[in-house]
């Protein structure tokens, strides 16, 4: 090795004991925190898996259907959704996919609860955009293993810990979405709102919102796929679903495990996909 | 006649530190030269422009004049850096540049109406709801509002289409709706930014007619940008002329084309057709100019082919052409007389060029005679005028 190369390997930045102390900061001085949010939300999400279990999954797959024809208005994809669902009922998936739908409803409401406010918050803000973009980058590229240890340490084996790294990879897709849809509102009927003296509220949510809303859908399709597409990472860490069976299936090299629930999380997305196109229809 | 709005020595410049660029602006810089050393915009500099109520002021330029940055200060959609704007608010005149956030918003609410190039309507919003717009920030409750918005719909001939969107109508459409929402408000003062300029000519020159006939009852005071000269001097009571963001020259329709300011006023009146806002009052002699014929006797022309006799009171008692006796009459309705030349025309300061000229064709080139309200004898047009006036020399 040349002299620079050695003189650099000699005095190692040591960022992963940092990282590592400032984690073990958190579990020693916070810990009855973390797990205590820990278990509420394991609390409230396992809940929410019991009880639709105890429901017969036809009539639940009859909801669903029902939900899709409610927002579409659309008999074909009601009976697509109703048969795509009938099919993982018949692959014996249907509990696991429930677990899935759960946290992946979960992972997008709260992404979008979060993500679009910040991504408002940046549109009108460009400095603080300027800030958040790096971070943005950081939690979409930073490989999900990395962060799934520190959630681990902190948050425990469960749901929970899965909703949490299913969030932070999806909140920057939201918080882009809106940011793109709210800065390319054409400045002719900003400037319509303000002429005809709107205030800053009136504004965001009589002119900004509704413009930017085609986007912010997208915005919404887009973090339900990637939530799903975090479900097999998600069972790593104790998340239940078809992710488990995935990664059951990959252990004991099973294919014809792996194909069933692979097809199931496929149908899924294309059912909530499909379901969730509001807007896009709308503007023609 | 009140003032709706004044602009006092109103300087606009685009940029973080303004400063220099108006230290710069008051040494009388170009906006290259500010550009250069301080990397701000000039969007206009000292403006000083009075708007009586009921005018229809128009700023005229080529784009980047200064002309929509000056009309945009009235309701700060731009900001200004020096100076005032006043606008009438009731009784009182507000300084828009300085009043408060609350102060604004009313005045924007109720006082003055924007009519945007592109529109500006929201195509989410059906017909009658972006016209409701005004109304609806304003927070006017929802069975007036109804009431008002149909009203403005009938008044623009656009209650058919009331629950259509915005995006399904032409063009042409869309903009009766822009004015719909801006006159919906009832504000006194429409601003209006090119608001014809992106419609095809037909719509465009059916659109003013419209806006010409609305104003006849309306009588609202309105600022119109337009680049477009025959639209300005179409719809114009006066027009101010811009150049670099200065104003170059304000005036009366007439003036600027009779007298423009400089050069670059002269190239943009150069290829307007003078007949088309030139009347009788604009190329006459005046009567005190012309040569006398002795014992009461006055020629109209410098040929000396007719005289006009002329009482004390200014009526006229006798008129001969050519040696012989005629009769004088109106040129409004020179169709009714006979090419023989048998009479002599008179026309109002107000008649148009064009009509004047009709007369003196049908005449075998005799002077035209104008005559005031009182019918006294004022002035008279001969052939060199018309042509004088026609060609600019």
């Amino acid at each position: 090795m040349d002299p620079v190369s050695k003189f650099l390997a000699a005095w190692k930045i040591p960022i992963g004991a940092w990282g590592k102390a400032f984690f073990t900061f958190l579990t020693d001085h916070f810990n009855a925190v973390f797990r205590g949010f820990s278990n509420g939300l394991n609390f409230l999400l396992d809940g929410l898996v019991d009880a639709l279990l105890l429901l017969p999954p036809v009539l639940v797959v009859a909801l669903i259907a029902l939900l899709a024809w409610y927002l579409q208005r659309s008999r074909a994809l009601a009976i697509g959704v109703f048969i795509g669902l009938l099919f993982i009922i018949n692959q014996g998936l249907w509990k696991q996919t429930v677990e899935t739908l759960v946290l992946v409803v979960a992972a997008t409401i709260a992404s979008m609860a979060i993500g679009v406010p910040l991504g408002i918050w940046a549109a009108h803000k460009p400095k603080v955009y300027r800030v958040m973009l790096p971070v943005l980058d950081l939690m979409q590229t930073l490989p999900t293993f990395v962060y799934l240890i520190p959630v681990l340490t902190l948050f425990g084996l469960g749901n929970a810990p899965g909703l949490i790294v299913t969030i932070i990879f999806v909140i920057p897709t939201a918080v882009r979405l809106t940011h793109l849809g709210v800065t390319s509102v054409p400045k002719a009927i900003i400037e319509a709102g303000e002429a005809f003296g709107a205030t800053k509220s009136q504004l965001l949510w009589k002119v900004e919102l509704p413009a930017a809303l085609p986007t912010i859908m997208a915005g919404l399709t887009q973090c339900i796929m990637l939530s799903l597409s975090m479900v097999v990472f998600a069972a790593l860490i104790g998340a239940g679903g078809l992710g488990t069976e995935i990664n059951r299936a990959l252990g004991s090299r099973r294919i014809d495990l792996g194909l069933e629930a692979g097809l199931a999380i496929v149908v899924l997305a294309i059912v909530l996909d499909r379901m969730t196109r509001i807007g896009v229809g709308d503007k023609k | 006649m009140n003032v709706a709005v004044d602009f006092k020595n109103v300087d606009i410049v685009f940029g973080p530190d303004t400063a220099d660029a108006l230290a710069m602006v008051d040494r009388g810089a170009t906006r290259a030269e500010i550009l250069e050393q301080t990397g701000n915009v000039l969007g206009c500099a000292g403006a000083n422009l009075t708007i009586h109520e009921g005018e229809i002021s128009v700023l005229m330029g080529l784009s980047g004049s200064g002309k929509s940055t000056l009309l945009r200060a009235v309701n700060r959609l731009n900001i200004v850096s020096r100076g005032q704007v006043l606008v009438k608010d009731g009784e009182k005149m507000v300084n828009v540049v300085s009043c408060d956030a609350a102060t604004l918003r009313r005045l924007r609410q109720n006082q003055v109406a924007m009519v945007f190039q592109q529109f500006g309507l929201l195509p989410w919003r059906t017909v009658e709801e972006n016209v409701g717009l005004g109304l609806e920030l304003a927070g006017v409750p929802d069975a007036e509002r109804k009431a008002r918005v149909d009203k403005q719909l009938k008044l623009v001939n656009l209650d058919p289409w009331a629950k259509k969107y915005a995006h399904e109508l032409s063009g042409g459409m869309q903009q009766r709706v822009g004015l719909a929402r801006a006159f919906a408000t009832e504000a006194p003062i429409l601003l209006m930014d090119e608001p014809f300029s992106a419609l095809d000519p037909l719509i465009r020159t059916k659109l003013q007619d419209e806006l010409l006939q609305l104003q006849k009852t309306l009588k609202k005071t309105i600022i119109f940008v337009s680049h477009d000269l025959e639209e300005a001097l179409k719809i114009g009571s006066h027009i101010t002329i811009m150049e670099g963001g200065r104003i170059v020259q304000t005036g009366a329709p007439e003036d600027i084309v009779l007298r423009p300011a400089n050069d670059y006023v002269r190239d943009f009146i150069a290829n307007v057709n003078p007949l088309s806002v030139l009347t009788a009052w604009n190329v006459m002699r005046d009567r005190r100019d012309l040569e006398s014929a002795g014992r009461g006797w006055t020629w109209l022309d410098r040929r000396k082919t007719t005289r006009f006799k002329v009482d004390k009171d200014g009526l006229v008692a006798a008129a001969e052409r050519d040696g012989k006796p005629v009769e004088w009459v109106s040129c409004t309705d020179v169709e009714q007389h006979p090419e023989d030349g048998t009479q002599v025309y008179w026309a109002n300061p107000g008649t148009p060029l064009k009509t004047v000229m009709l007369a003196m064709h049908r005449s075998q080139t005799a002077p035209v005679a104008l005559f005031d309200e009182q019918s006294r004898f004022v002035g008279a047009i001969g052939v060199r005028d018309v042509l004088s006036a026609v060609l600019r020399r």
